[in-house]
């Protein structure tokens, strides 16, 4: 008699914690960055339908341009339109293009003020018919993660907050299921006068589910698809295990 | 009048009969310029000006006219729109400027198309039908926005044939030295009723916002609507909104059987006082799913203020296009994800205001400013036209912010810049990349040049610079070197 019980009680335990742990585990689809060392420490590349929080790093954190590109990038690489929320108008659609991501999939909304600007994401993650819904925004609060979370979930629309403030020493807690930072790097040199492909110093500060990281990647390409440099991925014996762990 | 018309720079009036004598009725610009007024004496105006082209004045005509003009503006802008005889139109545009972007642009687009229809008019915003009745007839801008909140401040620089008072009231307060609203609104009030009667102050609180004064909205004929009378006045909004779903039921009954979809909907309610309120909310392709219909003028409901209660509550479709009987084919495999975005870019557009809802599109044109124009969220894709081979930044400095720069030789990338104070030192650079001005634009750009560089500094930001000149030719430009955008 006493054996069933234990058994559903066991059971409804278990879907109380899948509940919990929403947005983490391998049943959740994911879209691969292209580079192998990081689409393995993820589980297989960025997790779609969630949350993600996207800085720039040091004087770029308030023009986010090296983050428009990285969230153009995953964007450019889904199927469907895109909602992107601006909070000035300086974003530069050809720039956009450059990697991939086509100007008529992108609809563009000037919400002005951040209350505004989260209704307007959630109502687009609730929509449930976009690749995803990008908003750049000057704040953010626990609360307003947590809803923007839910509401990806809700309908599996991948949502990104592109953080434009001046880098906070504390970082705000979040209920984002990851959070990255973007700086730029010097890129290699070509033999030829000339600029090469952009590198950055990609940064998983926390994640769910997974390690905080860093990697060195070669910036996006033509298709929005990150590398890990040929020089260094090349003989590197750290490049074999992810190329870098964070020291903790 | 066709061929028959008199030539456009000849003073022209028109008159009617008062008594024995003509009187001019209505003056034209050049018929102004020379001094010509309404109320004077057609044989005067003769002897003045001896060219003159007199036409009989047609009032019942013009009336029709003006009442066919604010039909017109109830489709176009506000379900409250009235005519004012003899000359004028009420818009009552509480909650409509936002499907413009604004109370200004809503003017602008109105100027622009009563310009283009030959009309000269002179328009005014103000908080209340006083004050703007007496702006938009002796405001010094043809077009004024008052600001909110501060009427009495708009209204007494103002004079007080401003305040449609009748000829003798006026004559009489002029006698009395009153030139200015300012001056009468700062008189007690007792003296000047018992001298010049009743009307006096309710014209002045009228203006004022002290007492309401409602607009009754012309009604468009062969206008789809829906209209629900209250036994007993309602004021909750769960009331409202059971009533609304009804209204809307029947609205898009009537627009399926015209094969019609609707672009704009007006909700009118009105109030056991007698005034109006109403939401106009307009959709991003023609409509009539009543969830999705349903679902924009809710949203909008909280902005009704229904008083003691509502009792009569409309619903027009005051701008409707045809829209065909849609099969959908199959399993819904097909591409049509632009078709399922439109319930999401009206409510967007209606909260925000539909200019603020939009895509990029090309412009073909070089120059990085003048590249990207504003395209509606559904319109058709542009896929050719975006400039290629060149890598652009994303984002853009609007205006180009001047940097000092340290160039080692003119026709190449600089060896360092300040930008905002801080200095960058180039180690790689990408250039040049030559933009012609547009020549056919201004004058100032026929031989304007721009040489764009990309350049790294050394922690590996990327930047976008340019030098205004070919550093040949001085009339190519000046040799100021520009940020213009950030790659990161």
């Amino acid at each position: 008699m006493a054996l069933p019980q234990r058994a559903e009680i066991l059971a409804e335990l278990r879907a109380r914690m899948q509940r919990l742990e929403r947005g983490v585990g391998p049943r959740r689809a994911v879209l691969p960055f292209g580079a192998a060392a990081l689409d393995r420490h993820l589980g297989g590349g960025l997790a779609l339908g969630v949350l993600h929080e996207v800085a720039g790093e040091g004087a770029d954190s308030i023009h986010g341009a090296a983050a428009a590109l990285f969230i153009g990038g995953v964007l450019a690489r889904l199927q469907g339109p895109v909602l992107w929320c601006l909070g000035s108008r300086d974003l530069f659609a050809p720039g956009l293009r450059g990697i991939g991501l086509d100007p008529d999939r992108v609809i563009y909304v000037e919400a002005g003020d951040a209350a505004t600007m989260l209704q307007v994401m959630e109502e687009g993650l609730r929509h449930g018919g976009l690749a995803g819904v990008v908003g750049e925004l000057s704040r953010l609060p626990m609360v307003a993660t947590r809803r923007l979370q839910l509401a990806a979930e809700a309908r599996g629309t991948t949502a990104f907050a592109l953080c434009r403030w001046r880098a906070a020493t504390q970082e705000e807690p979040s209920a984002a299921v990851s959070r990255w930072r973007v700086a730029a790097l010097p890129s290699a040199a070509l033999p030829v006068p000339g600029i090469g492909r952009a590198r950055w110093r990609l940064e998983l500060r926390r994640c769910r589910g997974a390690e905080a990281g860093h990697w060195i990647v070669e910036a996006c390409d033509a298709q929005g698809r990150l590398a890990l440099p040929a020089d260094l991925a090349d003989g590197s014996a750290a490049a074999a295990d992810g190329w870098l762990r964070a020291a903790g | 009048m066709g061929g028959s018309a008199p030539p456009a720079e000849r003073p022209l009036v028109t008159v009617i009969r008062d008594g024995p004598r003509r009187i001019i009725a209505a003056v034209d610009r050049n018929a102004r310029s020379v001094g010509l007024m309404p109320g004077l004496p057609l044989t005067q105006a003769t002897a003045r000006v001896p060219d003159l082209v007199v036409v009989p004045a047609e009032p019942l005509a013009d009336l029709a006219g003006l009442s066919d003009l604010a039909a017109w503006c109830v489709r176009r802008y506000t379900p409250l729109a009235a005519a004012d005889p003899p000359d004028g139109l009420w818009l009552d545009i509480t909650g409509c400027a936002h499907l413009y972007g604004g109370e200004a642009k809503l003017l602008d687009d109105l100027a622009q198309r009563l310009a283009g229809a030959g009309m000269a008019a002179r328009l005014a915003v103000a908080d209340t039908p006083g004050a703007a009745h007496a702006l938009a007839r002796y405001s010094r801008q043809p077009v004024t926005v008052a600001p909110a909140g501060d009427t009495i401040a708009v209204l007494a620089p103002l004079p007080i044939a401003g305040l449609r008072l009748e000829a003798g009231i006026l004559d009489g307060l002029r006698r009395l030295g009153f030139e200015r609203i300012g001056a009468l609104l700062e008189t007690p009030r007792a003296p000047l009723l018992t001298r010049f009667g009743t009307m006096l102050g309710r014209r002045l609180d009228q203006a004022t916002g002290r007492i309401a004064e409602t607009i009754e909205p012309e009604r468009p004929r062969s206008m789809i609507a829906a209209r629900h009378v209250f036994a007993e006045p309602i004021a909750t909004a769960e009331a409202i909104a059971a009533t609304l779903s009804g209204l809307v039921a029947e609205i898009c009954g009537d627009l399926e059987s015209q094969g019609q979809g609707a672009r704009r909907l007006d909700l009118v309610c009105v109030r056991v006082d007698n005034s109006h309120q109403a939401i106009r909310v307009g959709t991003s392709r023609p409509a009539r799913d009543p969830a999705h219909l349903t679902r924009l003028v809710q949203e909008k409901i909280e902005s009704i203020d229904p008083g003691f209660g509502i009792e009569v509550m409309t619903l027009a479709v005051p701008l409707a296009e045809p829209l065909a009987f849609q099969q959908k084919t199959g399993l819904g495999l097909e591409d049509n994800v632009s078709a399922d975005l439109a319930p999401l870019i009206d409510v967007i557009g209606n909260r925000l205001g539909a200019g603020r809802v939009y895509r990029a599109g090309c412009a073909e044109s070089d120059l990085p400013e003048r590249m990207v124009t504003r395209v509606g969220p559904l319109s058709p894709p542009c896929r050719a036209g975006w400039p290629e081979g060149l890598l652009y930044p994303s984002r853009l400095l609007a205006p180009p912010e001047p940097v000092e720069v340290m160039a080692l030789l003119p026709d190449h990338p600089p060896a360092q810049f300040i930008w905002r104070r801080d200095r960058h030192q180039v180690r790689r650079a990408d250039g040049p990349q030559r933009i012609f001005g547009e020549w056919w634009r201004d004058d100032a750009e026929t031989w304007a040049v721009r040489d764009y560089f990309q350049v790294e500094d050394e922690s590996g930001r990327r930047f976008w610079l340019f030098r205004a000149g070919d550093a040949v030719d001085p009339a190519t430009g000046n040799l100021r070197w520009y940020l213009h955008g950030l790659f990161g």
